[in-house]
């Protein structure tokens, strides 16, 4: 018995002693949208092993991205080392107060580190970047693009191949689209726009449209009750109430993808994430555009980011850094956007092969690149949560009617002005 | 020497309460007199401020509400929908093994399951809900989860749905354990089945019933996990409850004092009533 003990021990020791020589690199990652996507990420994990084989990478599925921040924190601490995590790209300025991250640009030294920061899209980088540093890399990123049903279309009288190129356009067809039963019960709506979960998010694309940012850029003050913002949130009500081209109420972020591709409604308004598990759910032609325009086109960028945790040693952020610049290197970014649908983050990632392979037979997937000329950062200000929660609530008070646009927007500015005056 | 021993048995038992119970309680309590820190501004006492916050809170009356509201639809409901689902298994009939055990599944399954299968029975057009209503009765689609006056209705009928088949069990439990000979004597007597119900069995339930209503206003206060699925406590707050709201202060808006100031309401609440339902109705409970 005892040499058996011995025996186990000995094996212990030898299995022990590479892993100390290793680095391990646990990080926490969110998955918002459809499809098998731990399988994507665990074999990239496993590639970037056989080519550095000391480091060792562990990465935790953790939700949604409320779900993965919460983890990350509480795992910094719990004193357990998670030197890397994507978090959501709006959380900086949160993890900045916290003081639990640094900045990329102290780590990403050489020269062509640096060259490596600049790679990537600048609509990408709004998020990222504080005081002119670069706290998030931009990973899962995504975009909000129009999906119409040709079909449908074609059904309408409509040009299958024209989607509605602004808000009046919409409108039009959608009306053209609406589809009834003899009962007189819609069968089939004309567009729907997502309101739970993100309904920020998909305002923030209808007030870019109309001329109008949320916040600044220094993340504390907000933009809230500007008339053409409040025009913004009259349109998108009208939608349902005045226009009855949209189911009033509020619309579920998470059945609209099968909504839409059980042909429930012609068109709709998501992330590009989604963009793969549409095209092999929908069993109609689909295509892809660009958001409409009211005085201009616009969509936030949103998903999210590779944060470095300040708890780290040298060798964690080394192993950091070559795992990310890996993961986000040309070859992977056009792979997990063709895995994903969520936009590749860097202009060289469309000119390799492959993606240009599958952009030549599936030209959706280059819609959200051509957008992001129209991109605005995704809405982030200090007190984040607080303050785009306000903003949730007068969007869905709005839309199920409680109160006005106007109202609801303005009582949203006075609670976020309370909110941000002490950040000024 | 006879108490050291006693102290001893009661040590693990002990230790568990004031490490889990007790002492998050108290630091709770402490915590909701001091400010949010965070690295540029540490926190500091604040006595009373964030009760003062919380009483203007709109949210904080509008999640209280409610729960009012939750708890006052989904307990005399599953209460009521037990007694009956026992009264019915608990009689000879035939596959009674399988008919108890459909009435139990729902208790089975974890919430996060249940809410994922009714997003879909409540998804409008595509769901279950508005397919058989369309099939039936040619109704119109109704926008279940995105109405502020469906929304919290709708929850409800869940939680109902999940929490009755749990407390069925501890009605039949009872109904087991009632002589038949007082059945036989009311027969005898002429009683009419409601009758002896009204005069028999139900005072004779009273302290399971207490037992149950305990555990279903814990419940009332305690189950969320459906709203991370269905609703995120939305639109505009109309589904949040209680606990929900304090999630996502805590965890969300990372206003951590706010969030125990949340907690000791909660705490305080659900004391009194504990409070309330031994004092007040145990005086009414028949014990044989």
């Amino acid at each position: 018995m005892k040499r058996i003990v011995g025996l186990l021990a000995a094996l212990l020791m030898v299995a022990a002693a590479p892993a100390q020589a290793q680095t391990e690199l646990t990080f926490y990652y969110p998955i918002a949208v459809g499809g098998p996507l731990t399988k994507v990420i665990d074999g990239y994990a496993r590639d970037f092993e056989k080519e550095n084989p000391g480091i060792k990478v562990n990465p935790v599925y953790a939700g949604n991205y409320d779900d993965a921040r919460i983890r990350a924190l509480a795992a910094l601490k719990a004193g357990q080392s998670a030197p890397l995590s994507v978090l959501y790209s709006i959380d900086i300025y949160e993890l900045i107060e916290q003081d639990v991250i640094v900045a990329w640009d102290d780590v990403a030294t050489s020269a062509e580190d640096k060259a490596w920061l600049k790679a990537f899209y600048p609509a990408l980088m709004m998020n990222g970047t504080y005081k002119g540093k670069v706290y998030g890399i931009p990973f899962q990123r995504s975009t909000i693009v129009l999906y119409w049903n040709k079909d449908a279309f074609k059904a309408a009288g409509l040009d299958p191949e024209k989607p509605p190129a602004n808000w009046n356009e919409m409108t039009q067809m959608a009306a053209k689209l609406v589809q009834k039963d003899a009962a007189g019960n819609v069968t089939r709506w004309g567009v729907m726009v997502p309101s739970t979960g993100y309904p920020y998010w998909m305002f923030q694309a209808f007030a870019r449209q109309n001329g109008q940012d949320l916040m600044n850029r220094d993340g504390n003050r907000t933009n809230y009750a500007h008339p053409d913002v409040i025009g913004a949130l009259d349109y998108w009500v009208s939608l349902g109430r005045k226009h009855k081209v949209m189911p009033e109420g509020t619309i579920e972020w998470g059945t609209l993808r099968q909504a839409f591709t059980e042909g429930k409604t012609a068109m709709m308004w998501h992330t590009t994430g989604n963009l793969t598990a549409v095209k092999t759910t929908a069993k109609f032609p689909f295509g892809v555009a660009m958001l409409p325009a009211s005085k201009q086109r616009g969509s936030p960028t949103g998903g999210g980011n590779f944060y470095l945790f300040k708890k780290t040693t040298p060798a964690e952020r080394k192993a950091a850094l070559a795992f990310v610049k890996w993961l986000t290197a040309p070859e992977r970014a056009a792979d997990w956007s063709m895995a994903t649908g969520y936009v590749a983050t860097r202009a060289d990632a469309y000119e390799t092969l492959k993606l240009k392979a599958y952009a030549k037979e599936f030209p959706q997937a280059v819609v959200a690149r051509d957008q992001f000329q129209y991109a605005t950062p995704e809405l982030s200000t200090f007190q984040t949560g607080r303050v785009r929660k306000a903003l949730d609530d007068a969007i869905q008070a709005a839309l199920t009617g409680q109160k006005t646009p106007a109202a609801a927007l303005k009582a949203a500015q006075a609670e976020a002005e309370r909110l941000l005056k002490p950040y000024r | 020497m006879k108490h050291v021993y006693g102290w001893l048995l009661l040590t693990p038992a002990a230790i568990l309460l004031i490490g889990f119970t007790h002492y998050p309680a108290a630091a709770t309590l402490l915590d909701s007199f001091f400010s949010t820190g965070t690295a540029v501004r540490p926190s500091r006492f604040v006595g009373l401020d964030n009760y003062a916050a919380l009483a203007e809170d709109p949210v904080f009356w509008q999640v209280l509400g409610n729960n009012f509201w939750f708890a006052l639809g989904t307990i005399p409901t599953a209460i009521a929908i037990a007694i009956v689902m026992a009264i019915w298994v608990n009689d000879r009939l035939p596959a009674r093994a399988l008919v108890r055990m459909a009435y139990f599944t729902p208790t089975v399954l974890p919430m996060i399951a249940v809410a994922n299968l009714w997003l879909y029975f409540y998804t409008p057009q595509i769901g279950l809900l508005d397919k058989l209503g369309a099939l039936l009765f040619d109704a119109p689609s109704h926008n279940w989860l995105g109405d502020p006056d469906l929304v919290l209705p709708a929850t409800m009928v869940m939680v109902v749905w999940k929490e009755a088949g749990f407390f069925m069990i501890f009605y039949l439990a009872a109904l087991q354990s009632l002589p038949p000979e007082l059945e036989e004597a009311a027969k005898i007597e002429g009683a009419s089945r409601w009758y002896y119900f009204r005069r028999v069995t139900f005072p004779l339930l009273m302290p399971t019933t207490l037992f149950v209503l305990v555990n279903a206003t814990i419940n009332s206060f305690k189950l969320v996990d459906h709203l991370f699925i269905l609703t995120k406590g939305g639109p505009d707050n109309a589904s949040s409850l209680l606990l929900y709201y304090i999630y996502q202060v805590a965890f969300s808006f990372f206003d951590t004092t706010y969030a125990a100031t949340l907690t000791v309401v909660l705490l305080v609440l659900l004391a009194a009533l504990a409070i309330v339902q031994f004092l007040l109705i145990e005086r009414r409970v028949h014990y044989r």
